[in-house]
C-alpha cells in the first residue's frame, strides 16, 4: 500500500507496509540515516524528529499515521533557533561521539521553539526522554541557555538567570 | 575545517577522487649511522603512513585510531599539524583501514595518543624537513634560510614563498630524514600552535546536521538488512528453527542459520539465526516471528543472586597472595583498631548508544570479504573475519566508520563475523543490526566482583595494615576456556597499584568461573577496584575519627614513586614505561588538593548534603573527584555539584579533555546509580531502557566543574581516569551526608527506584 508524506519539505510516495516506524523509513527507504536507532521503543531519543512541528520519536511512528504529515529531520531543520542550536553545540563542542545528538538537537529546536529562554526545569523536561552514554548533559543544558541568550538576546538570558535565583 | 571522510569515496573506492596524492615510498635512510624512521619510539614514523599533500595543497592526514567521541581525530591531526607547519583548514582526515602497517590500531586503554604523541610528531617534522628541502632546492639555497609557516615554505632573505601543493612532487623525490635530525627539527614546547590549544571539533559541524557516517549508516547498493536471534545462554545452542511465519513476512528474504559457538568464546559469533530481509523493521518482525527452541548449555545455572553468594564465599576465603609489602597479619592481629568492609559491583553493559552494526560485502569470486564497521580494534575485526571465514588476511578489508560510542564494546568484533558470514550465505552484501535488546542481553560484560578489605590501625588512627582481596570471572576466561585466575593485567588496574603508604599491605585474588562473556569496558577492573579501595579509605577515616580528605592524603603519603614489582606483583604500568610514567604520589595527592579547594571542601552545608573525595592513578593519569549529594527525609537523592581534576600529563586539546573528565565522570555515576546487569538460569534479564537504566538530564548534576592540570609530563590516558573515582566519590558522599555506607552498587536497583533507605540497612550483604 503507498503511503504519502512530506520530509523536509519534499513530497514523497512510499510502497511500504503502513505499520513500518517512520524511523526505518527514514534511514532503509530515503536514505535519511542522520536520524538514529537506539531502542525502538521511545525511550532513548535518538530518533527524535519532528512531525508538524513537534518532537515525536520515530521509531513508535508508524508510518501510515503520518500521511499528509509535515515531517523534519537532523538533516532538514532549518530556521533560527535550530541554527542557533547548532552554533551554540559547535562552539561548546558538545557531542562527544554524537551518535545520539541528533535527537538531543531536535529535542533541543523543539523546546526553545516553545519556550523562548527555558530554566533548568524546563531543560530537564524536555531533554528527560533523550539519553547520552557519552554523557554530555552538562554541555547540552549549557548550550540550550547560550542558544537561548543568543535568540533572544541579553534581555532573555537575563530573564532566565532571575527565574533561576527565585526557584 | 573541510574535513571529508573517505566513507563516501570508499564505497566506491578509494582511487575516486583523482587527486594526486604524495606518496613517500620506505626508502632507505639518508644517515645510515643513525636509526630509521621505522624504529621510533611508538613505532613506525615514516611520513608516508600518516601524510599525504595534494597537488592542491590539502593535507590528508591518516587516523589510523578509531573516533568515538574521544575526538581522536583532532588529537592526532593537532599532533601532526603542529609538526607538519600546516594550515589547519586545508587539512583532512583519512579514517585508516584496518591493517598492521599502521602500527596497533586497538583503540583502547586510553593509550591513542600516550603511544602515538612522539611517532607523530616525528613524522610530521621528517615531513617539513622533506617540504623545507625541497623548496630550498628549487630556489637553489640554503635549506637553513628557509622555513615552514602554515602550509608554506618561506625563504625570509628573498621573501619567496611556496604553498605545501607546489612542493609536495619535489617533496616526494627528497630521502626522508634520519630519526636524529627529525627529532632535532621538532617544534619546542613554547612555540606549539595546536598542541594543548582548544581547538574546534572536526566532527562536530558534521553531527549537527546529521551527516557523517557511523556503522549503522553505511549504505552498500544492493544491500540486504539482517538481524539475528542468538541463544538466550552462552554456549547454548540451537535445538529446532522453524521459520515458516517469519518468511511470510514481506520484505524477509532468508534465514541463516549460525556456526555453533565453540569455546573458547573469543570473537567468535554467539550462534542463532538470523533473519535477512529488504529493511531492518522487516528483518526484526521476521526474527520475532522465528519458534525457536534452544538448547541451554552449561551456563544455564548461572542466578546472579546465587552467583553473589558465591563470590562472597570466595572472597571471606584467604586467597592467592599478589602484592605483599611487610606482614599484614601480624599488624592485623596487633592492631587497636579492625576493620572490614565488603563491597560488590555487579555486571554492567557498555550500552553504547549505537549498538553493533556491520556491513560484508563479498568479492564476486566470493574469495574476499569487504566489511564497514563501527569497530575499535580493525586489526583483530579482520583477523577474526579471516578465521571464521576460512580466508587469508589479506583477503579481509576492514573500512572504520564513525562509532557512536565504543566504551569496550566494539574493540569485540564479533558482530562483523556476523555480518561476514550472513553475506556470504545469502550471495548479496548485508548490513547486519544489534537491536537495543541484542546489546544489552548478548554482550562481553563488565565483570561482577566481590571484594574485602581489612584495615588495622593503631593507637593514633593511623593505618598500619592493609588487606585487599579480589574475587571475579576474569576477562581471560573470554580467551581461554574455564580460565577463572585474575590475570596481573587486571590485577594492575587498581589494585596491585595501590599507592598508600602503609607499612603492611597485602593483595590476594581468588578465583571463580565465568558464566557469560566477559569483556571490558571504560576503565576496566579500575571500576570496582576504585570503588572498593578508595571507599574503604573514608571508612578508615571515619574509624579513625578524622576528616575524609586529610585521611586519603595521609594514606597516600609523601611525594615519592612506587613499584609494586619490588613487592612481590607483576606490573606492567598499562604498557608504559615506569622511568616515564612512575606512579607518582605527589601528583595523586596534589589533583586531591586541588579538587578539595575546587569543591569548596570543609565548607558549611546545609541539612541534608554532604561531600564525598576519591582519587585514582589510571592510564597512567591521575584524577581527583568530589560530590555533593543532598538527601532529603524521603531519602531522594540530588547531586547538586561536582568537581573533577585530572592530571593527564601534556594534554593535545584542552577541551576535548575537559569533556572526558565530565562525560567519564558522569558515565563512572550512572553505572554506580543505576547500572546492573542480572542472569536468570544463564539469561541476561534486562532487555532494554528503562531496564537497564542509565543516567538522564534531570539525574545530571546541575553544577559540575573539571580543571586539567598543566603539565610538561609526557601524555598519559585521557578517556578512561575519569571513571574510576566516580562511584567512590558518590558512596563516601551519601555516607558524609546520610551516615549509610553504600557497599554494594548500584546505588538504586531497579527495586529501590530512587530512594535510599533513610535508616537501617537496605542490602543484604552489607554488614561488613
Amino acid at each position: 500500500m503507498s503511503v504519502k508524506l512530506r520530509v523536509n519539505g519534499q513530497a514523497h510516495e512510499l510502497e511500504v507496509d503502513p505499520e513500518t516506524p517512520l524511523l526505518w523509513v527514514l534511514r532503509d527507504h530515503l536514505g535519511l540515516s542522520g536520524t538514529k536507532y537506539g531502542c525502538g521503543v521511545a525511550q532513548c531519543g535518538a530518533c527524535t524528529v519532528h512531525v508538524d512541528g513537534a518532537p515525536r520519536r520515530a521509531c513508535v511512528a508508524p508510518i501510515g499515521s503520518l500521511a499528509g504529515r509535515q515531517v523534519t529531520t537532523i538533516e532538514g531543520a532549518s530556521g533560527p533557533h535550530a541554527e542557533a542550536v547548532r552554533a551554540t553545540w559547535e562552539g561548546l563542542d558538545v557531542p562527544q561521539c554524537g551518535y545520539c545528538q541528533a535527537g538531543q538537537v531536535m529535542s533541543a529546536i523543539a523546546l526553545l521553539e516553545r519556550v523562548p529562554t527555558p530554566s533548568d526545569q524546563d531543560i530537564d523536561h524536555a531533554m528527560s526522554g533523550n539519553i547520552c552514554r557519552c554523557a554530555t548533559y552538562v554541555r547540552i543544558r549549557r548550550a540550550i541557555h547560550s542558544a537561548a541568550a543568543s535568540i533572544g538576546g541579553q534581555a532573555g538570558q537575563a530573564e532566565a538567570s532571575e527565574a533561576e535565583e527565585e526557584r | 575545517m573541510p574535513v571529508t571522510m573517505q566513507r563516501r569515496a570508499f564505497l566506491a573506492g578509494l582511487a575516486a577522487g583523482g587527486s594526486f596524492v604524495l606518496g613517500l615510498t620506505l626508502g632507505a635512510d639518508a644517515d645510515a649511522a643513525s636509526p630509521s624512521l621505522t624504529k621510533v619510539r611508538g613505532g613506525d614514523a615514516t611520513p608516508s603512513l600518516f601524510i599525504g599533500i595534494t597537488a592542491a595543497g590539502t593535507i590528508e592526514l591518516t587516523c589510523h585510531r578509531s573516533e568515538m567521541g574521544q575526538q581522536i581525530w583532532n588529537a592526532i591531526a593537532q599532533i601532526l599539524a603542529e609538526e607538519l607547519a600546516a594550515d589547519w583548514d586545508r587539512i583532512e582526515i583519512i579514517q585508516a583501514e584496518g591493517h598492521p602497517r599502521y602500527g596497533d590500531q586497538n583503540t583502547d586503554g586510553s593509550r591513542s595518543v600516550r603511544n602515538n604523541f612522539h611517532r607523530l610528531r616525528v613524522a610530521g617534522a621528517a615531513m617539513r624537513l622533506m617540504l623545507i628541502r625541497a623548496a630550498a632546492k628549487q630556489w637553489k639555497v640554503g635549506a637553513k634560510g628557509c622555513r615552514a609557516e602554515l602550509g608554506e615554505v618561506i625563504h625570509d632573505a628573498s621573501g619567496r614563498r611556496l604553498g605545501y601543493g607546489e612542493l609536495a612532487a619535489g617533496a616526494a623525490e627528497q630521502p626522508i630524514p634520519s630519526l636524529k635530525q627529525s627529532e632535532a627539527a621538532l617544534v619546542p614546547r613554547d612555540q606549539w600552535r595546536y598542541i594543548g590549544a582548544p581547538v574546534p571539533s572536526l566532527t562536530v559541524p558534521k553531527i549537527v546536521r546529521g551527516q557523517g557516517t557511523f556503522g549503522v549508516d553505511v549504505r552498500v547498493p544492493g544491500m540486504l538488512y539482517a538481524v539475528v536471534a542468538r541463544p538466550p545462554q552462552v554456549l547454548g545452542r540451537l535445538r529446532s528453527c522453524d521459520d515458516a511465519a517469519s518468511k511470510q513476512i514481506p520484505g524477509v528474504v532468508a534465514s541463516v542459520e549460525l556456526p555453533v559457538l565453540e569455546p573458547p568464546v573469543r570473537f567468535k559469533p554467539l550462534g542463532g539465526v538470523a533473519i535477512v530481509a529488504r529493511d531492518t523493521w522487516a528483518a526484526i518482525r521476521g526474527r520475532a516471528a522465528l519458534e525457536l527452541e534452544w538448547e541451554p548449555g552449561e551456563n544455564a545455572d548461572y542466578n546472579s543472586k546465587a552467583y553473589a553468594e558465591l563470590l562472597f564465599e570466595q572472597v571471606r576465603e584467604p586467597g592467592e597472595v599478589r602484592r605483599k609489602r611487610g606482614d599484614v597479619d601480624a599488624a592485623l592481629a596487633g592492631a587497636a583498631t579492625r576493620i572490614t568492609a565488603e563491597y560488590y559491583v555487579p555486571h554492567l553493559a557498555h550500552s553504547v548508544m549505537e549498538p553493533p552494526a556491520a556491513t560484508a560485502r563479498w568479492s564476486e569470486s566470493g574469495d574476499a570479504v569487504e566489511c564497514w564497521a563501527a569497530v575499535q580494534s580493525p586489526q583483530s575485526a579482520r583477523s577474526a573475519v579471516a578465521a571464521s571465514c576460512g580466508l587469508p588476511e589479506d583477503k579481509v578489508t576492514i573500512h572504520v566508520t564513525w562509532l557512536g560510542g565504543g566504551f569496550g564494546r566494539k574493540a569485540k568484533p564479533d558482530f562483523v563475523v556476523e555480518a561476514a558470514l550472513v553475506a556470504r550465505a545469502v550471495g548479496a552484501p548485508v548490513k547486519l543490526m544489534w537491536t537495543r535488546e541484542d546489546e544489552l542481553q548478548h554482550g562481553y560484560y563488565h565483570t561482577v566482583s566481590a571484594q574485602r578489605l581489612e584495615g588495622g590501625l593503631d593507637q593514633q588512627g593511623r593505618c598500619v595494615a592493609f588487606l585487599h582481596r579480589t574475587v571475579f570471572p576474569p576477562i581471560g576466561s573470554t580467551f581461554t576456556a574455564g580460565a577463572s585466575k585474575p590475570a596481573w593485567g587486571e590485577l594492575r588496574l587498581g589494585a596491585s597499584d595501590t599507592p598508600f603508604d602503609v607499612p603492611n599491605l597485602q593483595l590476594e585474588s581468588g578465583e571463580v568461573p565465568a558464566k557469560v562473556r566477559i569483556g571490558w569496558l571504560r576503565s576496566v577492573a579500575n571500576i570496582y577496584h576504585a570503588f572498593a579501595v578508595q571507599s574503604f579509605a573514608a571508612e578508615l577515616a571515619a574509624a579513625a575519627g578524622r576528616d575524609q580528605k586529610d585521611y586519603l592524603l595521609e594514606l597516600i603519603g609523601p611525594p615519592r614513586t612506587i613499584d609494586p614489582n619490588t613487592e612481590g606483583a607483576e606490573y606492567d604500568n598499562y604498557g608504559s614505561p615506569m622511568s616515564d610514567y612512575p606512579i607518582d604520589a605527589g601528583r595523586l595527592a596534589h589533583v586531591v588538593e586541588l579538587a578539595a579547594d575546587m569543591a569548596g571542601w570543609g565548607r558549611t552545608l546545609p541539612a541534608g548534603h554532604g561531600l564525598g573525595i576519591a582519587a585514582h592513578r589510571s592510564f597512567v593519569s591521575y584524577v581527583a573527584t568530589v560530590i555533593e549529594v543532598a538527601v532529603d527525609d524521603q531519602g531522594t537523592l540530588a547531586i547538586p555539584g561536582v568537581w573533577s581534576v585530572m592530571d593527564a600529563g601534556t594534554v593535545v586539546n584542552v577541551n576535548h579533555a575537559a569533556s572526558q573528565l565530565e562525560g567519564g565522570t558522569l558515565f563512572g555515576l550512572s553505572n554506580a546509580l543505576y547500572g546492573e546487569i542480572t542472569a536468570k538460569d544463564g539469561a541476561i534479564e534486562q532487555d532494554n531502557f528503562p531496564r537497564w537504566r542509565v543516567m538522564r538530564m534531570p539525574e545530571a548534576p546541575r553544577h559540575m566543574e573539571v580543571k586539567i592540570v598543566a603539565s610538561n609530563a609526557p601524555p598519559g590516558g585521557v578517556g578512561e581516569p575519569p571513571t574510576p573515582p566516580a562511584a567512590p566519590a558518590l558512596a563516601n558522599a551519601i555516607f558524609a551526608a546520610t551516615g549509610q555506607r553504600i557497599r554494594r552498587l548500584p546505588v538504586f536497583d531497579t527495586s529501590r527506584r530512587d530512594r535510599l533507605a533513610v535508616a537501617g540497612s537496605r542490602h543484604e550483604g552489607d554488614e561488613g
